[in-house]
């Protein structure tokens, strides 16, 4: 290793050296930074599980526009949408096809006096083109009254629980007095809101919600017609629709507008990104107190090196190189780490908390910059101190 | 090079502290460094004698009066500038100040490579040569932490004598030393200098070194108390080893 950097630099890798000299020290450093990165990926974890719980119910629907009540900020707030605007909007140039979907929350009791609630999904059964592929493709199952497609990611429920049903027997469950048959699955799991998803037929979540109606689903969904551009037909459905009833958006525009909502202004996205911050401040404090000591250490040696000849560049390079070392060997274990508590924190809370890429990337860069920028600062004392100061 | 002093002193004056605490260490000190000579500065602790010799070391900002090293005025000259001077001076602590992580050779090739990258080959062998000299070859790849002090201390004379100063400073360097290995070390020094023509100025309170000397001043409370130029000093021979 030291051979590699000393190739690389052209000097002697002082830094390397320096950081592994004493071995538990380079531990307890690497330790500071791991777990630095460890904060910050965690509060990373629980800010994206409720992004991504949040945006999951809009991947169920394959729709270019959705119209929605004024009031509606998320797929479940808000009040409902009169049917009327579906045959209205249908009228709009360029609005090919449309269906209402009806969403609630309802209460799965199992027999053992268990329960979990579900996001449940009323949809016109005799339109498939308006779901995902995997729904559509057990769209003709609900047909039958009171049949259902259940989530075997269902927070609450064991697992094992659904092993019938996927080898082909249905499954009944009971949900608010009614007794209803799972007769395929889909796989979702629990959000911050729902502890799993359930489809059924308009009728069927009719039946189970009482207090809901059909002339007023919770939503309309619209595709437009086949060249037609989303954005100018959402333009006209604003101008034909009364705007203080209705709002119009592109499905995808209403996704990022319930994540926005979600992170902004409810109080969970808050305190989540709360988190992150003070993750990414905590994580910056250690990074920095690190290498700060590690310069204070080494001040005597350094203002050697400094009366030897060696200019501020020199040092920069070495806290540099300390940095990348730390940034990289602090990293990587750091990384294994949140990936282990990610796994289990999605097991314990059923929660979406996964690893991207992109956070990879992101943790990573912003570990390098958090040392390198600190290793920077921790030198400043070193370029204004008379050498003779410093012995 | 020109042939003139490559030091002189005028007017020299330095104060530590500020406002209420502000203390005048040296008053209006005045030398002249003759090249190829050993000066010893001598005189009781707290007199100045460190002070002095780092604002001619160009490890202090020199506040007032004039310090002209290698042709070169101290006094208000950029950091840019003292980096690239300090480069031809060779400093040697009363603390060896060796990086603890680095081995002899590497402690050596440092006093190389501020020089710039250079042939790493050229380098090896000039650090190996160099510890040869001060009797450290067979100690090359030890890192500090198992050497005696007199031994660093050595590799220490070698880091600042690898890339041939044309000054050497050295405050106290036998100080944390016993008789011995203070002995090798000055006569290692003495020998080093007069084989390469050095100017070295060296702080100690050691009487056996000072039968070494070319000249010996003395400070007193910030001023010179003292010159004594000896006319004789003693020589090392080249017979008497300096390991
Ligand atoms: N960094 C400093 N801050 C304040 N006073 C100092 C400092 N360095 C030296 N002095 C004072 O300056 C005087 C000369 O010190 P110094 O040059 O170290 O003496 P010597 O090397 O002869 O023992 C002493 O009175 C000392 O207390
Ligand atoms: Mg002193």
């Amino acid at each position: 290793m030291s051979g590699v950097l000393a190739a690389l630099f052209g000097r002697l890798p002082i830094g390397w050296l320096q950081l592994t000299h004493s071995r538990t020290r380079f531990a307890a450093a690497l330790a500071g930074v791991s777990f630095a990165t460890i904060l910050v990926f965690m509060q990373l974890g629980i800010l994206g599980a409720l992004n991504q719980s949040t945006i999951a119910p809009y991947d169920h629907f394959r729709a270019d526009i959705m119209i929605s009540s004024e009031d509606a900020n998320t797929l479940t707030d808000g009040g409902n949408v009169a049917r009327t605007r579906l045959f209205q909007a249908l009228g709009v140039p360029g609005v090919a096809e449309g269906a209402p979907i009806l969403i609630g929350d309802l209460v799965l009791q199992m027999p053992d006096g268990s329960s979990s609630s579900l996001q449940t999904f009323g949809l016109n059964v005799t339109d498939a083109r308006f779901v995902s592929p995997e729904t559509a493709s057990q769209m003709d199952l609900l047909r039958q009254e009171n049949h259902a497609l259940i989530d075997t990611a269902t927070r609450g429920i064991p697992a094992e629980a659904f092993d019938g049903l996927l080898a082909g027997s249905p499954f009944p469950f009971e949900i608010q007095g009614t007794t209803l048959t799972a007769v395929g699955t889909l796989q979702v799991g629990g959000g911050f809101t729902a502890d799993g998803t359930l489809f059924v037929s308009e009728q069927t979540f009719l039946r189970t919600s009482p207090n809901r109606a059909a002339g007023a689903p919770s939503h309309i969904l619209l595709n437009v017609d086949e060249g037609a551009d989303p954005a100018i037909v959402v333009e006209r459905l604003r101008a034909t629709l009364p705007m203080d009833a209705v709002k119009v958006q592109t499905l995808k525009d209403a996704a990022a507008a319930d994540l926005a909502y979600q992170t902004t202004e409810r109080p969970t996205g808050i305190i989540f990104g709360f988190g992150v911050v003070i993750g990414i401040i905590v994580g910056i404090v250690i990074v920095y107190q690190v290498l700060s000591t590690d310069v204070a250490d080494h001040l005597k040696e350094y203002a050697t090196f400094k009366a030897m000849g060696y200019g501020q560049t020199f040092f920069l390079g070495i806290v540099l190189e300390e940095a990348l070392v730390l940034a990289i060997f602090g990293f990587i274990p750091g990384l294994l780490v949140s990936l282990g508590l990610y796994a289990g924190m999605s097991s314990l809370t059923g929660l979406p908390v996964a690893m991207t890429p992109d956070r990879i990337a992101m943790v990573f860069v912003g570990t390098v910059a958090a040392c390198a920028l600190s290793g920077a600062i921790a030198t400043r004392r070193l370029a204004a101190a008379n050498p003779a100061d410093l012995f | 090079m020109s042939g003139g002093p490559p030091i002189v002193v005028r007017g020299l004056n330095h104060f530590f502290g500020h406002g209420e605490a502000r203390k005048q260490a040296i008053w209006d000190v005045n030398l002249e460094i003759a090249r190829g000579k050993l000066t010893i500065l001598m005189g009781p602790s707290g007199s100045g004698k460190t002070t002095v010799l780092t604002l001619m070391g160009c490890l202090r900002d020199v506040q007032e009066g004039s310090v002209r090293l290698l042709g070169a005025e101290l006094n208000g000259a950029s950091e840019a500038d003292l980096v690239q001077l300090r480069r031809r001076l060779g400093f040697i602590f009363q603390a060896h100040n060796l990086h603890d992580s680095l081995t002899a050779t590497q402690n050596v090739l440092m006093g190389l490579q501020v020089h710039g990258k250079g042939d790493p080959v050229k380098q090896a062998k000039a650090a190996s040569h160099i510890l040869d000299l001060v009797g450290l070859g067979d100690r090359a790849d030890y890192l500090p932490g198992n050497l005696s002090g007199g031994q660093k201390q050595r590799v220490a004379v070698a880091r600042a004598l690898v890339s041939n100063p044309e000054i050497i400073f050295a405050d106290e360097p036998t100080a944390a030393l016993d008789k011995q290995s203070g002995q090798t070390v000055v006569q290692m020094l003495k020998q080093l200098g007069q084989d390469r023509n050095t100017t070295t100025v060296m702080v100690t309170h050691d009487n056996r070194i000072l039968e070494l000397a070319d000249r010996i001043i003395t400070l007193e409370e910030g001023r010179i108390a003292k010159d004594v130029i000896q006319e004789k000093p003693l020589q090392i021979v080249q017979s008497q080893s300096v390991s």
